[in-house]
């Protein structure tokens, strides 16, 4: 699309840089700074526009830049690049900084989510009309029944990409069907799961999507108001969703009449307090109240009694964002990409021992192996996979064995561990699985909300074990407990955070059990992370 | 995620004594807005530790006697959820803020040397301010910024990618600078 300059010509150059945060804290600001600079004091600003845009994925080579319409990629540039990067337009890149755009990593993509994600600037509506934003909104309140919306919903097998899986034209249509004057849509956009990044950089890059999924869904259900929750810690998505609202407000998107019909939906942003339990929908509802994160049983399900009572639909940031290509393309279109029970594609995050750390996203089904070895660049430094953890503290560690599975909801729950919200992290030798299962315990003790025994005590015991297992003081007898308190935080806990918590440690015990004995009975961590007091010692201290 | 130096530093004036809500205290005007902006509804009360915290650069008790009084919600309540919310502190920062990204991508990759780092040349563990004020040490859960692990947050900076050595060096910097009133002139 070529760009408008300052003047108001149509550029012949286009220069996009990443403006999401990850290149953001790696001076692409500076950069694009030093680019606009450039391009005045040579007289170019009529032939070539600077334009911010979202993540182009491949976050950990940022600052990157891609010049249309040449289709040169520039990676790691720093301010003093400016000038050559400038020079070169229309001649020979600067070899020194291109970046591979034929890799894998770029080629074997399949976007729908971040289809607009690098390509258009965030912080503006009209480029996001440019590429079809909100038709799909002016086709669902000008040609469509709400019962028409939800059933393109069902027909698409959209399943909820914020770690359940439920599907969402399901949950859609009994949201629809509760009785109650006021209805609610909120977007979760807590995004608590350690190592997961997906839905700050979609809020980021492509910030109306999600707003324009949310209004599709206030119509479907028909709410007239939404929230969306979002963590504090992402101060950069704030900002732009803010300015998105403004904007899609003054457009008459949100607010009333939208797109010239009698539907009115508007939209406010709650800040989290840094929670990871605010993530659960009942907490999430209960600090949007303005109180403790702390969940209620279920049901009553939100989708009958949520916030204030009232009939609330909650779905994840990319769940929302996935909306707006269903209802422009259709449902069966949808439901042809991916597999039989996991339709359309889903973003990961790539990240830990990880040549290509950064976001992709991928049809469902896709084989793990191509995920982390062709995509992802491999192992670096020449070490050796290990396991690849998925699905945050709820999830597990996937062990070699299973490189070549298809990539699913039911494929990652067979393999003991699940989808998630879409984090990846890919270890190699130099993690030390027992470690790894006492991290996330750690994790789960600390956020647990405190509300029942079994999590509150129960993984604070796990955690005792755990490091007693890491410092090579336990006994076979301290893993027997630990099992069993396995079972118990799971099946006694009131909300996901207990019921999961375990997943870890059990996903770890089943395939690096041998890691686990090396610890208890040798008094030895394989990987060399674990401080352990010498055997002698010990048995010193014993006698 | 950070509240930035000036508003850390401001938190040396202390807010507007109980019982006369700051009216002359311009960053309780910010407050007082933010409950307005609610309708003095109960429900504002996390909004309004926000602005609290984003202003003053912490949770004090005065302010959050009057913000409970104002929102006409109990004391109790009101601690409860700022204790509630890690992101929430009812402690002052030193003057420069230094938050370790503990989340597992960070983790693996070497966060607990950057903090044995911090450590060693500060004295300092987590959650922890030195004597002098110079400098908080904190973790975060994960800044989403996972694929430049390990990552961390230097007076409100995202750094990634840090070494022990690079982290040592800006630490030991910090705490070798002059005074706030000087550095930030
Ligand atoms: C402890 C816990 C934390 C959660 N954190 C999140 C989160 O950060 N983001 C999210 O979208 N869903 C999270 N969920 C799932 C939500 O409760 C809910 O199922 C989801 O937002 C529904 O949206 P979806 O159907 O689009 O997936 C969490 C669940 C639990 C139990
Ligand atoms: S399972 Fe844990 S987090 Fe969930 S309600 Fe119980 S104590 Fe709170
Ligand atoms: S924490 Fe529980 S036991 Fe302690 S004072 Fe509060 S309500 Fe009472
Ligand atoms: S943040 Fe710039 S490429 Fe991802
Ligand atoms: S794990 Fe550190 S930024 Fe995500």
């Amino acid at each position: 699309m070529p760009e408008e300059t300052t003047n108001g010509t149509q550029a012949q150059t286009t220069l996009d840089i990443c403006v999401a945060a990850g290149c953001l804290s790696c001076q692409g600001d500076l950069v694009k700074e030093a680019l606009e600079k450039e391009i005045d004091a040579r007289g170019l600003a009529e032939r070539v526009a600077v334009r911010g845009v979202g993540c182009l994925g491949l976050c950990m080579a940022g600052p990157l830049l891609r010049v249309s319409p040449d289709g040169i990629l520039y990676q790691a540039m720093v301010p003093e690049d400016a000038g050559e990067i400038v020079e070169s337009i229309g001649k020979k890149p600067v070899k020194r900084l291109e970046c591979d755009a034929e890799q894998s990593f770029f080629t074997r993509q399949v976007k729908i989510v971040l289809e607009n994600s690098g390509e258009v600037d965030p912080d503006k509506l009209d480029d996001y009309t440019a590429v079809g934003g909100y038709d799909a909104l002016a086709k669902a309140v000008g040609e469509m029944e709400p019962s028409e919306v939800i059933s393109e919903m069902v027909t698409s097998g959209l399943r909820g990409r914020g770690g359940g899986g439920y599907p969402s034209g399901l949950k859609w249509g009994t949201v629809a069907k509760a009785d109650g004057a006021r209805k609610y849509v909120i977007c979760n956009a807590d995004e608590g799961d350690p190592g997961a990044f997906m839905d700050r950089s979609v809020l980021e890059s492509d910030p109306f999507r999600v707003l324009e999924g949310m209004a599709i869904a206030g119509y479907a259900v028909g709410a007239d108001s939404g929230y969306v929750y979002c963590r504090a810690e992402y101060p950069l998505a704030v900002k732009r969703l803010k300015n998105a609202i403004r904007q899609a407000e003054r457009a008459g998107f949100l607010g009333s009449n939208i797109c010239g019909s009698s539907f009115r939906f508007t939209v406010d942003i709650r800040l989290g307090a840094g929670a990871f339990v605010c993530g659960e929908e009942t907490a999430l509802i209960s600090s949007i109240e303005g109180n403790r994160g702390s969940p209620r049983p279920r049901p009553p399900f939100p989708a009958a009694s949520g916030l204030w009572d009232c009939p609330t639909l909650i779905n994840n940031v990319e769940t929302f964002a996935n909306v707006a290509p269903i209802i422009r393309n259709g449902g069966e279109w949808f439901s042809g990409i991916g597999t039989e029970k996991s339709k359309g594609t889903k973003v990961f995050a790539l990240a830990g021992r990880v040549q290509n750390t950064g976001l992709i996203e991928v049809p469902m089904g896709t084989v793990l192996r191509d995920i982390i070895f062709d995509i992802g660049g491999g192992i670096p430094d020449g070490r050796k996979f290990k396991a690849v953890q998925t699905g945050g503290p709820s999830g597990g560690c996937i062990p070699e064995q299973f490189l070549d599975m298809a990539v699913t909801y039911e494929s990652l729950a067979q393999a003991g561990s699940i989808m998630g919200s879409g984090g990846m992290i890919v270890m190699d030798e130099t993690s030390c699985m027992v470690d790894v299962a006492r991290y996330f315990m750690e994790f789960c003790m600390t956020e647990s909300c405190g509300k029942c025994v079994p999590c509150r005590v129960g993984t604070m015991q796990m955690h005792e074990l755990l490091e007693k297992i890491t410092q090579g003081r336990a006994s076979m007898k301290d893993l027997d407990l630990l099992e069993e308190l396995c079972e118990v935080v799971r099946f006694s806990s009131l909300c996901g955070l207990g019921q999961t918590s375990p997943n870890p440690v059990l996903s770890t015990l089943r395939y690096f059990r041998d890691e686990y004995l090396a610890h208890i009975r040798d008094h030895v961590c394989p990987a060399g992370v674990c401080k352990m007091k010498s055997p002698s010692k010990i048995h010193a201290e014993v006698a | 995620m950070q509240s930035d130096q000036t508003t850390v530093q401001g938190s040396k004036a202390g807010p507007a004594p109980p019982g006369a809500p700051g009216s002359d205290d311009r960053r309780w005007k910010l407050v007082s807005a933010t409950m307005r902006r609610h309708g003095h509804s109960s429900q504002a009360l996390i909004e309004t530790l926000h602005t609290v915290q984003e202003v003053y650069g912490y949770l004090d008790d005065d302010s959050l006697k009057q913000v409970a009084h104002a929102l006409g919600v109990p004391l109790s309540k009101v601690y409860g959820v700022a204790t509630f919310y890690h992101f929430f502190t009812l402690k002052p920062q030193g003057e420069h803020t230094c938050v370790v990204c503990m989340g597992t991508a960070c983790y693996i990759k070497g966060a607990p040397t950057l903090v044995a780092a911090v450590n060693e040349v500060a004295g300092i563990s987590t959650g922890e301010t030195t004597a002098d004020g110079k400098l908080s040490l904190l973790s975060a859960r994960c800044l989403g910024s996972c694929g430049l692990a390990p990552a961390v947050v230097m007076d409100g900076e995202v750094v990634g990618r840090i070494g022990d050595n690079d982290m040592k060096a800006r630490i030991t910097n910090w705490l070798e600078s002059p005074g706030a009133e000087v550095a930030n002139a």
